[in-house]
């Protein structure tokens, strides 16, 4: 008998979207608060493997149709090309710069070239956590 | 501040991000990997050039001057060791182009090859002890993937093994910095040394320091080399070529700094110990290769009697034993990975690894044939070859500070050395050919020219040695006083 997994579809697709909110406060609360690129690349990627759990991987495939490993890399290589952004300007390796702006919305903001860095790593934390997860799923 | 100082560890690591990139070119995989190891070995010779210049470089990432940042520092030993890597991981990684096979390629060989240069690269420049663990483990990571890539059934019992070993004694690594930064209160090389010559070694420090012997004699194979002959045996031979080239000599490198530069105050103790595991090393090593009548394993084996030896320079712990140490850590590095390869190119052609089981290669190889007898002899430490200034200034400074026992198995080992690796020579090359061109199970085509381009090192390094010998009495008079790297990576008067 096909099992009927109605109700943990209809809950997913709400708490995917909870979920995925929470995961970008954590993302951008990591300077002042406790959060920050690794966590906030594993919550994203619990998100994903709850999809993965309620439905299957080929339709979430078809909706998010990327290569997680090339995540991964990309993700690695954002990190260190913030670093070598910094030889450009011939500061030390990794030094991080940030300042003060005034954006239409939120107002006086600051940001961080730190932020870039930890984008890097949420990316490569993605791409790395869903790439054990797919690998291990195969032939249940 | 010098951004050069990062290159050597960004320019693998670039390249190997590009390359995950790109899985499925695989002749762009081939030379962009060969071409970024190429320019590391270009800037690897600028900045030695600068160091023997202006002295030792530093970088402190990210503006934050030691000891609260991380420091990059390169001196005359890490620039040589780094240029060193770059030949011979070329020489493997040309290798590698005939050899591995394409469904190993196409499952990110070149990358991680590219990573586990990174973590070796990245754990000689380091002036951080953290940072070094933390380059460890990306080295050992590439190195656990790569052991284990391809998926025979040897290979994944050996990785087991190889695994297990590494995961516990990078736990006791962790286990000793915790030690020493709740006792010192530091992380940094140069700090920590400050702050021990304060308060002097007392026991618990000495305690520290012997829990940081374990550990790093577990990643060299120093006495603790149990787990080696089984993993280097079981990977492809360019993969087990770097291994024996490159992963013990960083847990030496690590060796030779934690104990000249941090815990340097009581050698009747530490010192000493070294001494016995590394005469221990060198006579149960030798057993293991005199006894073996299986290539790969020979091979094993020699690298243990090697790391032996070099180590017994560092416990005799005068200079000249120290820039012995070094000399011969150089030249084995690069002897080590031609003898790993040039093994595997005679397995290849035999179809098998058993020495009983092949004869008179010689006859159809003989290019192969005397480029191993050179090889041989450079191992041994013949006069005119690589080894043989190295194995001299040990067993000289061995016998100026009255080590005697030392000297006589160092030099018993050379006697061992030479009958184990001869035994594969003779066996292997003389007698009778069984094999005619056409039932040989593998061609040498593309094999030998790694081979022949890596011979030209050692010979060059045999030859040339007054031309580097200022860079040597460099890095040894840099290891002997403490204080010169410790002015410059704090920048104290």
């Amino acid at each position: 008998m096909k099992p009927n997994d109605v109700i943990l579809q209809t809950v997913t697709k709400i708490v995917t979207f909870i979920i995925l909110t929470f995961a970008i406060y954590l993302f951008l609360a990591g300077h002042h608060e406790p959060g920050g690129g690794f966590i906030g690349g594993l919550v994203i990627a619990s998100a994903l493997t709850l999809l993965y759990l309620a439905f299957d991987i080929e339709t979430v495939r078809e909706g998010l149709p990327v290569d997680f490993k090339v995540v991964a890399a990309v993700g690695v290589f954002i990190a260190v090309a913030t670093g070598m952004g910094s030889i450009l300007f011939d500061q030390p390796f990794l030094s991080q710069a940030f300042g003060y702006f005034n954006l239409p919305i939120f107002g006086k903001t600051e940001l961080a070239t730190a932020v870039l860095f930890d984008l890097g790593v949420a990316l490569a934390v993605v791409g790395t956590g869903v790439t054990i997860i797919l690998s291990i799923s195969r032939d249940a | 501040m010098n951004n050069l100082v990062i290159l050597p560890l960004l320019i693998p690591l670039l390249a190997g991000i590009f390359l995950v990139i790109f899985r499925q070119n695989i002749l762009l995989q081939r030379w962009f990997s060969i071409v970024a190891i190429f320019s590391t070995g270009v800037v690897a010779a600028y900045l030695l050039q600068m160091v023997a210049d202006d002295g030792i470089q530093t970088l402190a990432i990210g503006g934050w001057e030691a000891p609260f940042g991380i420091v990059l520092v390169i001196d005359m030993f890490s620039g040589l060791l780094i240029l060193t890597t770059s030949i011979v991981s070329f020489g493997c990684i040309l290798f590698a182009f005939n050899s591995i096979g394409l469904e190993r390629e196409q499952f990110y060989f070149y990358p991680f090859m590219l990573f586990l240069i990174t973590g070796v690269n990245g754990s000689f420049l380091t002036g951080d002890l953290f940072n070094l663990f933390v380059c460890f483990e990306v080295m050992l990571i590439s190195s656990y993937v790569l052991i284990s890539l391809g998926g025979t059934k040897v290979q994944l019992r050996e990785s087991i093994k190889y695994v297990l070993i590494n995961i516990m004694s990078s736990t006791m690594f962790l286990l000793g910095i915790a030690y020493l930064y709740a006792i010192t209160g530091t992380l940094n090389m140069a700090h920590l040394s400050v702050r021990i010559a304060e308060v002097g070694q007392q026991g618990l420090l000495t305690t520290v320091a012997i829990l940081f012997l374990v550990v790093f004699s577990l990643k060299a194979a120093l006495f603790l080399y149990f787990w080696l002959p089984g993993s280097y045996a079981a990977p492809p031979t360019a993969i087990g070529a770097i291994f024996g080239a490159l992963l013990t000599k960083v847990g030496i490198y690590a060796l030779f700094r934690m104990f000249t530069l941090v815990f340097y105050h009581q050698p009747e103790i530490t010192h000493l110990l070294l001494g016995v595991m590394a005469a221990l090393t060198m006579l149960l090593g030798g057993i293991g290769a005199v006894s073996q009548w299986d290539i790969r394993k020979i091979i094993a084996y020699n690298v243990i009697i090697a790391v032996g030896f070099i180590v017994s320079g560092l416990a005799v712990f005068t200079s000249t034993a120290v820039a012995g140490g070094i000399y011969y850590l150089i030249h084995d590095m690069i002897v080590k990975a031609l003898l790993f390869l040039l093994g595997g190119t005679i397995i290849g052609i035999a179809g098998t690894s058993k020495l009983k089981e092949m004869s008179g290669l010689i006859r159809n190889h003989p290019l192969l044939g005397w480029m191993f007898f050179i090889t041989v002899l450079a191992l041994a430490g013949i006069p005119p070859l690589s080894g043989f200034i190295g194995k001299v200034l040990v067993i000289k400074g061995t016998m100026e500070a009255e080590f005697y026992w030392l000297a006589v198995i160092g030099l018993l080992s050379s006697l061992m050395v030479l009958y184990s690796v001869m035994k594969i020579f003779v066996n292997g090359f003389w007698g009778e050919t069984y094999l005619s061109k056409e039932q040989e199970k593998g061609t040498t085509s593309g094999l030998l020219f790694p081979c022949i381009l890596l011979t030209m090192v050692s010979i060059g390094f045999g030859l040339g040695v007054e031309g580097i010998t200022f860079y040597i009495d460099q890095a040894a008079n840099g290891l002997m006083n403490p204080d010169i790297y410790i002015k410059a990576v704090l920048k104290s008067p």
